[in-house]
């Protein structure tokens, strides 16, 4: 134990052991001599691991690095933390699959502001075929018409920011009401997912549609809400109406051109009349897919537009 | 209306608790689920109700145990804390 003299040393000794540790990483951040180590010790051990963080933030607090006890106690806690890592990786990616999650944020801005472009006009567009690279699906930064997730992970973190907004401007807003606005949305989402899912079941449609694809196409709706929003707080509840509609046939349309390919047996996606019950279910289940859209994008934004 | 995801479970549980207490004699077999009446056919087109038919059975079967556990899960954690 060292008992430099110094005025942080006579401070720190005085203090509980807790309190000692946050005075070591404040005094740290001010840079004097003794506490310099200290604080990228800690700050080191803290991001690795939080268990061996204080123990050793606290031993090496007392005294300079090379101790040999602070040393174990750094050389410990890195190994928990790479450890822990490793596990943390392993687990999580039985549960979320992590490496197809990639492909669907490798977009960049090309991608993104052609996307948005089409999910706000999709009239003009005549190719919605997503392109296949030797049976694996292309990235979407290559593709305009494959599903991403970074626009509905955007769009749903802008939507309740807007949510926030919006109610900031009629004084109804709270700190908790943001985390209400996104539970409520993200449970509409979910809900609208498995809805899809199961219906998708029913009907045996042989499709690649995977879940995360359904996700993707559910989140897209948020870019309309978005839209509406904003235009109802620049210009009125007039423009609220006038650009949600705009947006909710942009997005029907969008969702009946993209789901025609994927849901429909071929004969029928390419426009002629197929007759059988089984086209027709499918035919209703393209409809009312992409019907719910639009139902859902009034739902979750009218109460912000007062 | 303000859901929550503690709704969301809530709602699942419930739900999956409804197909698992379905009487197979009072209501099920006259939808043709019955223990005699076997879902015919591993044709091309099994036909909306035969998908819903499969879906409750196999619900009915995988949920069962894990029903229970969550359950009595669930009826600790009420109690404990309403």
């Amino acid at each position: 134990m060292d008992y430099t003299p110094t005025q942080s040393g006579s401070r720190q000794r005085k203090l509980q052991p807790n309190m000692r540790l946050r005075r070591s990483s404040v005094d740290g951040l001010e840079g004097s001599q003794l506490f310099e180590d200290t604080s990228r010790a800690a700050r080191g051990l803290q991001t690795g691991n939080q268990q061996a963080g204080p123990q050793a933030a606290g031993l090496s607090s007392q005294s300079i690095l090379s101790d040999p006890m602070s040393n174990l106690a750094m050389a410990y806690g890195s190994s928990l933390a790479s450890q822990g890592r490793e596990m943390v990786d392993k687990n999580l990616d039985r549960f979320i699959p992590i490496s197809k999650m990639k492909y669907y944020f490798a977009v960049d801005t090309v991608y993104v502001g052609k996307k948005l472009g089409l999910l706000v006009f999709p009239y003009m567009h005549e190719n919605w075929e997503v392109s296949y690279q030797k049976d694996t699906p292309v990235a979407p930064r290559f593709d305009v018409n494959a599903p991403d997730l970074y626009i509905p992970a955007m769009g749903f973190i802008t939507y309740v920011l807007v949510a926030g907004l919006a109610l900031g401007t009629q004084n109804r807003f709270s700190p908790e009401l943001l985390g209400v606005q996104a539970s409520s949305a993200l449970v509409w989402l979910i809900m609208e997912v498995l809805a899809v899912l199961l219906s998708l079941y029913l009907v045996t449609v042989n499709t690649d549609l995977t879940t995360i694809d359904l996700l993707a196409f559910s989140g897209y709706k948020y870019v309309g809400m978005i839209v509406g929003v904003v235009a109802g707080l620049l210009f009125g509840r007039p423009a609220y109406y006038l650009s949600l509609l705009w947006c909710c046939a942009a997005i029907f349309v969008f969702m009946i051109r993209t789901l025609r390919l994927k849901l429909l047996s071929e004969a029928a996606a390419e426009g002629r009349l197929v007759r059988g019950t089984r086209n027709q279910l499918r035919m209703y289940l393209t409809m009312s897919i992409a019907a719910a859209q639009p139902i859902f994008m009034y739902w979750l934004t009218y109460h912000l537009i007062r | 209306m303000a859901f929550t995801l503690y709704c969301l479970l809530q709602t699942a549980i419930l739900c999956t608790n409804a197909v698992a207490v379905l009487h197979e004699e009072r209501f099920l077999s006259k939808f043709g689920f019955g223990v005699d009446q076997g879902v015919a056919g591993f044709g091309d087109d099994p036909g909306v109700k035969a998908q819903i038919l499969t879906l409750i059975r196999s619900v009915r079967t995988v949920m069962r145990v894990p029903l229970i556990i969550f359950n009595s899960a669930c009826i600790v954690l009420l109690l404990l804390f309403g």
